[in-house]
């Protein structure tokens, strides 16, 4: 199956009943998906949109009345979803938020990159918050974090994205969907009308500034708990290593078969791969550092997680790294070339950050 | 001794902190008055925009959800089509509703979304201090037009009701004003249509209010209301401006007596 369609397949086992969003490439076959897979269960909702900006305001109305509730789009489309972002991370109201990357700044290309992770990591809006960053690598991963994604934004009542590139997309792999788990969650925030009973208010407006503080903090608390529980990475090939690459997502796939190059070659590399790009995994790799010493950084940017990189390992470890920009997609064999003339064995990292 | 004058049960016992003199505490009251007599607080779920009415749902006592500036149609798409059979009205400033957020109102209502929005037009931007709106008469004097608003520079303003009613999907578009008892009885029934039609699922209502707004005027109340009556209206003409259900009920009638 393909990887927009599984998103969208992986999304209504999961329970999503409201999609909204506007076409941009490489996502296109979400929602094209979504209009016709949300007619055949009881109470979809599927929405073209008139922008992006629309989108994400229907999806925080729809997550307030209670359905699980997601978008999708693309670079540009997601710089434009920020202001919603902000907003239900404001509200606290759960959504799920995809975006396939393309090539950017700007209106950029459509091809597959990787430049959008400060924006994804760093809360991308305006204001103190933190979105849950999801970064999948495989197909079966599309499948399994779309459902991963609509527990975690029940179960922290805030937005989660799924930050993957035009690459995993559009790839062809099988798929297995895992049974969804119940929904659990609390409804007592949901807008259905107050019955006979007391009316809610759904707000981020707090203007009082002791107030709006200790919202913030509120926040951060639930940020702090999220750190602490749902930080995941994976380790490949790692326990005979000498090198450790780092990178997420369609690069981390590029490192696996890089360094299977390079394991033939003679070279001992082993991968790091954060899965969840926030909570970013620096515990978990600065753990490392302490049985190696040389990690290399690879992304299709000019270079945005190695800063998370530098932060958990600088002073403990020589980071390099390689990046290509542009919805440029090298092949394993360039990175592995790349990585043997920047590692040696007496010296380490020769160009290091 | 019977009452005959108390404060709507959909209105929370609060003072509003509008000026004196603004048409938003009027037609805060007038829907509450609409929301008790249709007997739907219980299912009623409002979406207050950005602008001066950003803390309406201190006075509404029914649900509400703040939307961003000038989101709230999308917000309140968002919930009409996960609850259908609630009530949901989108609250919206000229600024809110005409300038940033034209996109989404234009396309719930070309969506013939079923709901109700509640457009106040007093041609500032009242929370920001004055500014020119999309709204602004030419002419008009604003922190941001100080020598009067002028077409070749800043447009001309946008009769919104009008440029509505030629959307096949709204059904309901009135523009009222709230300067007199009268013209606030005749606002209150529109409002009451806007939201009976709702009810009864026939699509998209707007009602636009022309309402003072004497601190951003820079008159008093008294000055603000006559100024509606000699100058704004003649921009914004009074009237209904479209009202499908009666023309399809009034065609039905003539069809049934020549069949
Ligand atoms: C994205 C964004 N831009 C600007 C503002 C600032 N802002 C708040 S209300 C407002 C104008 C309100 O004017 P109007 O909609 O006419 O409502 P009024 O206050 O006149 O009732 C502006 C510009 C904002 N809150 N959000
Ligand atoms: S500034 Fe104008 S619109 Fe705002 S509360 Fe005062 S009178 Fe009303
Ligand atoms: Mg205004």
């Amino acid at each position: 199956m393909q990887g927009n369609k599984i998103i969208g397949e992986a999304a209504v086992l999961a329970g999503c009943r409201f999609y909204a969003g506007y076409p941009i490439t490489p996502q296109n076959e979400i929602p094209e998906y979504m209009s016709e897979r949300l007619r055949t269960v009881e109470g979809g909702v599927f929405i073209q949109s008139e922008s992006e900006i629309a989108a994400i305001h229907m999806v925080a109305g729809a997550s307030a009345a209670g359905a699980r509730s997601m978008t999708s789009s693309s670079s540009p489309g997601i710089s434009l979803k920020q202001e919603g972002i902000s907003s239900l991370a404001a509200c606290q109201l759960p959504a799920v938020i995809v975006n396939m990357m393309r090539g950017g700044p700007g209106l950029g290309n459509i091809s597959p990159a990787q430049g959008d992770y400060f924006q994804a990591t760093r809360g991308g809006g305006h204001g103190d918050y933190r979105t849950i960053v999801l970064g999948p690598a495989t197909a079966q991963e599309l499948a399994d974090f779309t459902m991963d994604a609509f527990d975690l934004a029940d179960q922290y009542r805030t937005p989660v994205m799924i930050l993957a590139d035009g690459m995993m997309g559009q790839m062809m792999e099988p798929v297995i969907f895992k049974e969804p788990k119940p929904r659990v969650y609390s409804d007592s925030y949901m807008m259905r009308g107050a019955g006979k009973g007391k009316s809610k208010i759904i707000r981020g407006l707090i203007l009082d500034p002791l107030d709006m503080e200790e919202h913030n903090w509120t926040l951060e608390r639930k940020y702090r708990v999220i750190a602490k529980k749902e930080t995941r990475h994976e380790l490949y090939r790692t326990e005979d290593a000498e090198l450790i690459l780092v990178a997420y997502g369609t690069a981390a796939r590029i490192a696996k078969g890089a360094i299977k190059r390079l394991r033939e070659a003679g070279l001992k590399a082993g991968l790091f791969r954060p899965i969840t790009l926030w909570p970013f995994p620096e515990n978990e790799l600065r753990d490392l550092a302490k049985v190696f010493e040389n990690f290399l950084v690879f992304e299709m940017s000019t270079g945005q997680m190695l800063e998370d990189v530098r932060l958990a390992l600088q002073g403990y470890a020589r980071i390099g790294f390689h990046g290509r920009p542009g919805g440029v997609v090298p092949t394993p064999v360039e990175l592995a070339n790349v990585v043997m003339r920047q590692y040696d064995r007496k010296q380490g990292i020769i160009e290091h950050y | 001794m019977k009452k005959v004058f108390g404060r709507p049960k959909s209105m929370k016992n609060t003072i509003f902190h509008y000026c004196a003199g603004c048409g938003h505490s009027i037609a805060h009251r007038l829907i509450a008055e609409v929301i008790d007599e249709l007997d739907i607080r219980g299912i009623t779920i409002g979406v207050p925009p950005a602008g001066c009415a950003v803390l309406a749902y201190n006075y509404f006592d029914v649900d509400m959800i703040e939307a961003q500036h000038g989101r709230g149609p999308a917000m309140a798409t968002g919930i009409k089509r996960v609850l259908p059979d609630r009530v949901v009205f989108s609250y919206q400033g000229d600024g809110d509703l005409a300038a940033i957020g034209i996109a989404e109102s234009f396309h719930a209502a070309n969506r013939g979304e079923n709901i109700t929005v509640i457009f106040i037009n007093n041609a500032v931007y009242g929370m920001t201090g004055g500014q020119m709106a999309p709204t602004s008469l030419l002419n008009q004097k604003t922190t941001t037009s100080p020598t009067g608003r002028k077409s070749l520079l800043d447009g001309h303003p946008i009769r919104i009701s009008e440029v509505f009613t030629l959307l096949p999907g709204t059904a309901y578009i009135e523009r009222c004003m709230v300067n007199s008892p009268a013209s606030i009885l005749k606002t209150k029934k529109s409002i009451r249509k806007a939201f009976q039609y709702q009810i009864e699922g026939k699509g998209f209502s707007l009602v636009e209010i022309l309402s003072p707004c004497p601190t951003n005027w820079k008159m008093t109340p008294v000055e603000s209301c006559r100024w509606i009556d000699e100058v704004m209206i003649k921009e914004f003409p009074l009237g209904v401006m479209k009202d499908l259900p009666a023309m399809e009920e009034k065609e039905e009638k003539k069809g049934g007596k020549t069949s």
